[in-house]
């Protein structure tokens, strides 16, 4: 197979309109097919907020009329490959059904290109819109040129400009598109939006835009690359963090059958060090690895373990003793724990690397191709590779999740790369190494206290946050709370996963509100509604969280009797800027077993640009939530980790996934909105752990759930 | 290494392997149909699934001197003359991918479920799609979908 993957079909594209071929690194994509040389890069040069993007580089539009528009992030999951392309075609005007999407590769050209912090909409609503506007608007001046009229008095619809005037007269965008490409940019401030009425395609359901070659079984992600010549390679690391290798049977290896080259190699930015296996086939590759023994330096950590950190993490906590409140008052008190956790991105990590002439092609399923890029030069500065000579083709990712934002294994197939010059190298990591090897959400605990007065309102609060290096909690959510800080050092490293800092915090927070809800005898739903309507609520509107709760709360019936092993909860979460309430009904078996029924999910993040695609990311935040709550977490012992695999980590399964609910809150298309791939998942683990109380009256203070006996009669 | 002689979607095919290469491998790299994906190599995630003479078997678990003259499909062998299965449509109509590295897995699982029971009860699916990892969680829309090409029939 000569083709890296398969290329999409060329559009039948009348040569005399192929006037230049761009220049431009990674190749733009041209409006009209070529490119006005008027139109300088610098105009779309990155840079804050104001960075004006050219719509030259995004769209194409082929005589036939055929739309090519050019989706320039990572696709990881979150269909920003379907939406960012929904965002240009709805203000350029053209029927969604004539539009192709293409996947960019890395190139300034295009700006911003990270997939993470749930900002990519957020960050590119506008500028995407504004983008598709101002190719409408230069169509619409080549076709006033053409007709000799002025551009105010002419109308687009579904990929045609009509003079109003005549009424008779129009002419297709693939009829204007190179004339159009030759028209100077207007400025900005010209190019005026589509009302939200006037919104044909922004907020509907759209399906994805690779769905049909997903369920055909098309090459698209890291893992399928195939370049001519390709080799296959392994990295093995020290299974205690921080160790190193002092040796190895890398001549018992290198004879093997397949296996072109075993070699150890340093530490390196952006890497650790480790032991490589370069094979002509994965099996082979698989074989050998399983015959590698190696001679480690554990390092520093390898007494390090979870029950230690535990026992640290106690003795931080114990000072919650001192904590006093009024006389009378109804003290509540408990530790919420909770387990670090592994990404385990179904697709391991990958990179495949070619080091040839002096520079460095890399195809990469990554949130930050200039992270890619980065590592790599990094890497092979010494061999004079700059950033500059290292090209990034971004390929799909079988699911991100924060893992794909830190490129080590971008840096570590640079690295075998450059060992094996002139030969492409994919770099596969298999499952026990991705699981042993991941950057972890760390755990943490919260010593918990609090108390109640008489009047059922809560008279104090204070939280012990214990964390482990690399833990973040966002605290000062509610002026009540006192919050103090501690952390164990560990040697674990850790990195971002679905909502940092908000993922496990929350489900701690909103348990024990619920414990002091409980204590005060009082409705959950009722005495959150009075916390945030007291106001005060730091870095977020309360009114609006006041909303998403409400409407959560009637959309799942809350307040119905339900019979003992039946109960409701509810939680809510304010995470990457977006306002989410959740409702989860669940039943209890008297022999402990639980069934999530249903999560009902109120979510306020403004206007919505792909309905289906924003109700999967919900459903999808809030299942993998609740999946992590009820079964997950990964042991630290000797310095490293104990899970290597789904026999040990496992991931919920379908049987286990609950029907869901979403409703989003009615938004202003004026108005940016902000990003739904993480905020759902904080408030799940809280509404069912308090469903479970509101069922059996038993609190659940560790996660995973699946530690707490369930048991009642 | 030896040679094996197999028929997949219909084709025969001749690959020179070890006899322990999985059947995964065998598609991934000799046949370069990489449809069927890579998830733990242990069977427990469903992302290598195919059809062995119409059944839903782990291809990380079949050694290559194991499939003998056996119907080997995979998921690049459901579409016939590009015309998508009733299965691969709803998916489609329902915007079932995410990612979408599980889903040449769970469409070969559930194609099995449907050969066997065209119109499955939510136990039956729960049954047949449960080893099958979705790491995005699509698991409603994929329940969803099933009944759709169920009913479609």
């Amino acid at each position: 197979m000569s083709a890296i993957l398969e290329t999409p079909p060329s559009r039948e594209f009348n040569r005399r309109s192929f006037l230049k071929v761009t220049a431009l690194a990674g190749g733009g994509l041209m409006l009209g097919s070529y490119f006005n040389l008027g139109m300088s890069v610098a105009e779309a040069a990155p840079g804050g907020g104001g960075q004006r993007l050219n719509p030259n580089a995004f769209i194409k539009i082929a005589p036939n009329g055929a739309v090519t528009i050019i989706s320039k992030n990572p696709e990881i999951g979150q269909g920003i490959m379907t939406s960012l392309p929904m965002l240009i075609a709805e203000e350029l005007d053209v029927p969604w059904s004539s539009v192709t999407v293409e996947q960019g590769d890395l190139n300034t050209i295009y700006g911003g290109q990270n997939a993470g912090g749930s900002t990519a909409i957020p960050q590119n609503f506008m500028p995407m819109r504004q983008l598709g506007a101002t190719g409408r608007a230069l169509l619409v001046q080549a076709a006033a040129q053409q007709w000799g009229v002025d551009p105010s008095v002419c109308t687009t619809k579904d990929g045609w400009v009509y003079d109003a005037p005549s009424g008779k007269k129009r002419l297709s965008y693939g009829e204007l598109a190179t004339a159009a490409a030759a028209l100077p940019l207007p400025p900005a401030d010209s190019v005026k939006l589509k009302a939200q009425k006037e919104l044909k395609i922004l907020g509907t359901r759209v399906s994805g835009v690779d769905n049909p070659k997903v369920v055909t079984g098309k090459p698209l992600f890291g893992i399928d690359v195939k370049v001519p010549g390709m080799v296959y390679a392994n990295y093995t690391k020290c299974p205690t963090f921080g160790g190193t290798p002092v040796s190895a049977n890398l001549d018992e290896i290198k004879k093997m059958p397949g296996v072109k080259d075993a070699f150890i190699l340093p530490a390196a930015p952006g890497m650790n060090a480790g032991v490589a296996i370069v094979a002509d086939s994965t099996w082979r590759m698989i074989s050998a690895v399983g015959k590698l023994t190696v001679q480690w330096d554990l390092g520093p950590n390898v007494s390090q373990s979870s029950d230690d950190f535990a026992k640290q993490a106690a003795a931080l906590g114990a000072d919650m003793s001192s904590v006093t409140y009024p006389e009378g008052a109804k003290v509540v008190e408990g530790v919420y724990e909770f387990p670090y956790l592994s990404h385990s991105t179904l697709e391991s990590m990958n990179t495949t690397a070619l080091y040839k002439d002096g520079a460095l092609e890399l195809w990469v399923p990554t949130q930050s191709p200039g992270g890619a890029q980065r590592s790599a030069s990094d890497v092979a500065k010494a061999a004079g590779v700059t950033a500059s000579k290292v090209s990034v083709h971004i390929m799909r990712s079988g699911g991100g999740f924060g893992r794909r934002g830190i490129t080590d294994y971008a840096a570590e197939a640079t690295a075998i790369a450059l060992k094996m010059e002139g030969t492409p190298v994919k770099l596969m990591w298999m499952r026990e190494q991705d699981m042993q090897q991941d950057f972890y959400r760390p755990g943490g605990w919260h010593f918990m206290k609090g108390a109640v007065g008489t009047d059922g309102k809560i008279l104090g609060w204070n939280d012990h946050f214990v964390g482990v290096t690399g833990s973040s909690f966002r605290s000062g959510e509610f002026p009540i709370v006192t919050v103090k800080s501690s952390t164990v050092t560990s040697g674990v490293p850790t990195g971002p996963w679905r909502a940092p800092g908000d993922n496990a915090n929350y489900w701690a927070t909103q348990s024990f509100l619920d414990e002091l809800a409980a204590a005060a005898n009082r409705d959950p739903l009722q005495v959150r509604l009075e916390l945030l309507g007291a106001g005060n609520i730091r870095n977020y509107s309360n009114t609006r969280m006041m909303g998403v709760l409400q409407l959560a709360a009637d959309k799942a019936g809350w307040g119905k009797q339900l019979p003992r092993g039946q109960g409701q909860g509810i939680s809510f979460a304010f995470s990457h800027q977006g306002y989410v309430a959740v409702v989860a009904d669940v039943t209890v078996s008297q022999d402990g077993n639980l069934k999530v029924n249903k999560l009902t999910a109120a979510v306020d993040v403004g206007p919505i640009v792909n309905l289906s695609g924003a109700e999967a990311q919900v459903q999808g935040a809030m299942t993998d939530g609740l999946g992590a709550a009820l079964f997950l977490g990964v042991t630290v012992e000797k310095g490293g980790i104990k899970e290597s695999n789904f026999d040990e980590y496992p991931l919920i399964r379908l049987p286990d996934a609950p029907a869901t609910e979403v409703h989003f809150v009615p938004g202003d298309y004026s108005v940016a909105p902000t990003g739904l791939g993480e905020p759902a998942l904080p408030p799940t683990a809280g509404a069912v752990c308090n469903a479970v109380y509101a069922a059996i009256g038993k609190r659940i203070r560790t996660l995973p759930i699946s530690k707490t006996d369930l048991k009642w009669s | 290494m030896s040679t094996f002689n197999i028929s997949v979607n219909g084709q025969p095919k001749t690959v020179d392997v070890e006899a322990d290469t999985p059947l995964l491998w065998v598609l991934r790299d000799s046949l370069e149909m990489v449809g069927t994906k890579y998830g733990c190599g242990i069977g427990m995630c469903g992302a290598c699934t195919v059809h062995i003479d119409g059944k839903a078997q782990r291809s990380c678990q079949t050694p290559i001197s194991k499939v003998g003259a056996s119907k080997v499909t995979t998921i690049e062998g459901l579409a016939k003359d590009g015309k998508l299965t009733a299965l691969q449509q709803a998916w489609c109509d329902l915007d079932v991918p995410q990612c979408g590295y599980c889903q040449a897995g769970q469409l070969m699982s559930a194609t099995a479920l449907l050969a066997d029971k065209p119109k499955p009860t939510d136990a039956e699916i729960d049954a047949q799609m449960s080893g099958n990892l979705c790491r995005c969680a699509t698991y409603a829309r994929i329940r969803a979908a099933i009944h759709t090409a169920a009913g479609a029939k």
